[in-house]
């Protein structure tokens, strides 16, 4: 194919994993997961003892995470950019015969971004517990699970191989089964839990099957290793690889087919949904694409499935969260949505990998702000989460409405605020490689515009609709605190876009994009949104706003909305092709197992204990007849005597 | 000499013997059909012995009635105590060790 390696990156273009060992403050890589998992570690096993500061270690570690990644930060930002790969080998994980993997721990540009987000997102969030989770009994067992959650996550975008990603990949689900059912009191909670967990476990099984034909085709796990030799692959091998991976990232991502876990997953407490949402979780998937570039970039097929799973799901989330009334679950529409445009931006290549990042990043500060928001709105209405009994909420809680306000107003992509910047990038590159994409996504920009909108209206502005006895109160200030710093976040987060910064300091993990002329100057496509976010927004003022508000929904509605507060029917396309059929599958075979399997096994002892009831009868006790069937025994012999010998 | 008559005899005496234990409720009187038929082939031995000139078929009868005086002190006595207990001597009253 080409000369050497060296020659084959230059023609494709793909940047190669190429890390140089650690040194000064870049050695403290392993540090950042050991904190917050010693903290999962002392709470979890701490016991009682552990309740009085349990909360406040459990939050500090986090922090001193924080603060060892800021660190970090800055050492990598003071080196040149080709030398912003170091890695760090802790020890010899796995070494069976061919097979080696390392605990190896990887620290780039990418992981770098990941690092800040999820330990400053979670740090802020971990704070902002400590008030919401006051009076709740199991609060010290409570943050031990977040610090194992964020362990994890740090696990996973740290490891220098899929197997420690992976590692970090259960460890996230195993975290979210353990807090999506906290209240496991709740059967609703501990039934979301277990969704989310089985859910999972259908895109762990491409992870696991990508991991074993990694392995098979290149005899190494490890990005160092497969980013050099992925070319050599065939592109049947590629294609298979990359669609597994989606199959993950759909999983951890809840992208459609597999997002209906993800509605489900607001039964947590609001802060794990923050979490969830913001720093961990489904933001592996799009880290998964954008980290498995290498492999991307040479299965074109793959990278067509990627996007068209994005589309699809960027509209069907934000579908969903038009209907919703339940405030949390219409955050959690506008999630699934969001992610869609990361996955798109990854989907579209070199172009798209930094502003996928981007918008991860922005998102990650906004949807934190917006949920740890839901969750002060809730913390103050006796934890009601019906839109509808809300209404005016913003002279209660002036401090929540407006942090809320600027998470608003960047979602929606307001000018100048941090969304506006990355989903303007990601809609332009969009329409840049494909207009009918590109189109999808000024729509679904359009609808996050109504759906943001109505939400805003129903739960802040519009008329007071809450009963006598709910007494709305601003929350104290360990959770304002948070809320205040992720909003101005929210507003400032485009700053990573000036002078085109992201994109630089993201090339040498993802690679620089040839530049072509748009075929609509930028300016023009940034209008353009800018113009259907306002027709969604206004469209919303004069459905939702200007009108009265029933206190119960009302029933006689379009078949679109009644399907859209149904998930779009998520749970039914799920019931109808899996569940039923395997109910059908498990019935049909523990039929075979009880009349076919058992039917051989017990049936053989049962017939011979029928013939021997039977044979006993013979023992009747009278000597002379066991005389005559000696006797008729002795005959026969004599008979088969003569017919041997004589016949 | 030829055996035939003596078989023939044998056949018959062993023929009443069978009969007799097969039909007769007496335990007496089966005991002596059981004696019937071991004297039968007694004679059947014997005559075989003769006509092949050797002792072995000799030696097999004194075996036979060795272990048929065995055999009547054993069941003679069994036959007695069970006598005594039941005051009877038909076979077909000791029918309890069954099914």
């Amino acid at each position: 194919m080409y000369a050497d390696i060296t020659a084959w990156h230059d023609a494709v273009n793909i940047p190669l994993v190429d890390p140089t060992s650690t040194n000064g403050v870049l050695s403290l890589i392993w540090l950042v997961i050991a904190l917050p998992l010693a903290g999962a570690a002392i709470l979890l096993l701490g016991g009682r003892f552990a309740d009085k500061w349990g909360h406040l270690l459990g939050t500090a570690l986090p922090i001193g995470s924080f603060l060892i990644s800021l660190l970090m930060f800055i050492s990598l930002i003071g080196k040149d950019s080709g030398d912003r790969q170091v890695t760090q080998h802790l020890w010899n994980w796995v070494d069976v015969g061919t097979f080696h993997a390392g605990f190896d721990l990887l620290y780039d540009p990418l992981s770098a971004l990941f690092l800040m987000l999820i330990t400053g997102v979670g740090s802020l969030i971990h704070v902002y517990s400590i008030g919401y989770m006051e009076h709740d009994p199991r609060r010290r067992r409570f943050f031990g699970y977040l610090n194992l959650f964020v362990a994890a996550m740090l696990m996973l975008v740290l490891s220098e191989n899929y197997l420690g990603m992976f590692l970090g990949w259960e460890g996230v689900g195993l975290a979210s089964y353990l807090l999506i059912g906290f209240w496991q009191h709740k059967p609703t909670a501990a039934a979301a839990a277990k969704k989310a967990f089985v859910i999972n476990r259908v895109g762990d099984i491409g992870m696991s099957l990508a991991i074993a034909l990694m392995f098979v085709t290149f005899g190494t796990t490890s990005f160092t290793g497969v980013s050099h030799l992925a070319g050599g692959a065939t592109d049947n091998t590629l294609n298979a690889l990359g669609l597994l991976l989606l199959l993950a990232a759909c999983g951890k991502s809840a992208q459609v087919p597999l997002q209906s876990w993800l509605l489900d997953a607001m039964e947590g407490p609001t802060p794990v949904s923050a979490l969830i949402h913001a720093a961990t979780m489904v933001t592996a998937g799009v880290y998964l694409i954008v980290r498995s570039n290498f492999i991307f970039e040479l299965a074109p097929e793959a990278q067509t499935a990627v996007v068209i799973v994005a589309v699809v799901t960027l509209l069907w989330g934000a579908i969903i969260g038009c209907a919703k009334d339940d405030i949390k679950k219409a955050l959690a529409g506008s999630t699934m949505s969001q992610i869609g445009y990361m996955m798109l931006g990854a989907g579209l290549g070199p172009a798209g990998y930094a502003f996928a990042i981007f918008h991860l990043l922005t998102h990650g500060f906004f949807k934190a702000n917006m949920f740890l928001g839901a969750g002060s709105v809730m913390h103050g209405m006796n934890d009601d989460v019906d839109m509808r009994r809300y209404g005016a909420i913003r002279h209660a809680m002036p401090v929540t409405f407006l942090t809320f306000a600027m998470g608003y107003l960047a979602i929606i992509g307001f000018p100048g605020f941090s969304g506006f910047w990355s989903k303007d990038k990601i809609i332009e590159t969009a329409l840049a490689d494909n207009w009918i994409v590109g189109l999808l996504a000024l729509l679904g920009a359009g609808i996050t515009g109504f759906y943001m909108t109505r939400l805003m209206l129903m739960t802040f502005l519009t008329n007071k609709r809450w009963k006598e006895d709910v007494h709305p109160h601003e929350s104290p200030a360990v959770m304002t605190i948070p809320l205040i710093v992720l909003a101005a976040l929210s507003v400032l987060g485009g700053v990573m876009l000036a002078g085109n910064w992201i994109q630089d300091f993201l090339a040498p993990v993802v690679g620089v994009a040839p530049h072509e002329d748009p075929p609509i100057p930028a300016l023009g496509v940034t209008l353009l949104a800018v113009l259907v976010v306002a027709v969604g927004v206004a469209t919303a003022w004069f459905l939702v706003g200007k009108r009265e508000i029933p206190l119960t929904a009302p029933q006689d509605v379009s078949f679109a909305t009644t399907a859209a507060r149904r998930d779009l029917y998520g749970d039914a396309i799920n019931d109808e092709l899996v569940v039923r059929p395997g109910k059908g599958l498990i019935t049909a075979l523990l039929g075979i197992d009880r009349y076919g399997v058992d039917g051989v096994t017990t049936g053989g002892p049962i017939a011979v204990g029928a013939v021997a009831g039977q044979l006993r009868r013979v023992q009747n006790g009278f000597v002379r007849s066991y005389a005559l069937s000696l006797l008729g025994g002795v005959l026969l012999v004599v008979l088969a005597l003569l017919v041997v010998n004589v016949g | 000499m030829t055996a035939t008559p003596y078989v023939v005899l044998s056949a018959i005496i062993f023929t009443i013997g069978c009969v007799g234990v097969l039909t007769r409720r007496n335990a007496i009187v089966v005991f002596m059909c059981v004696e019937l038929m071991l004297n039968a082939s007694n004679l059947a031995l014997v005559a075989f012995a003769r006509q092949h000139g050797n002792l072995d078929g000799q030696i097999a009868a004194f075996f036979v009635m060795v272990v048929a005086a065995a055999e009547v002190v054993v069941g003679l006595a069994i036959i007695m105590t069970i006598f005594r207990t039941r005051r009877s001597a038909s076979v077909d009253d000791a029918s309890l060790l069954k099914y």
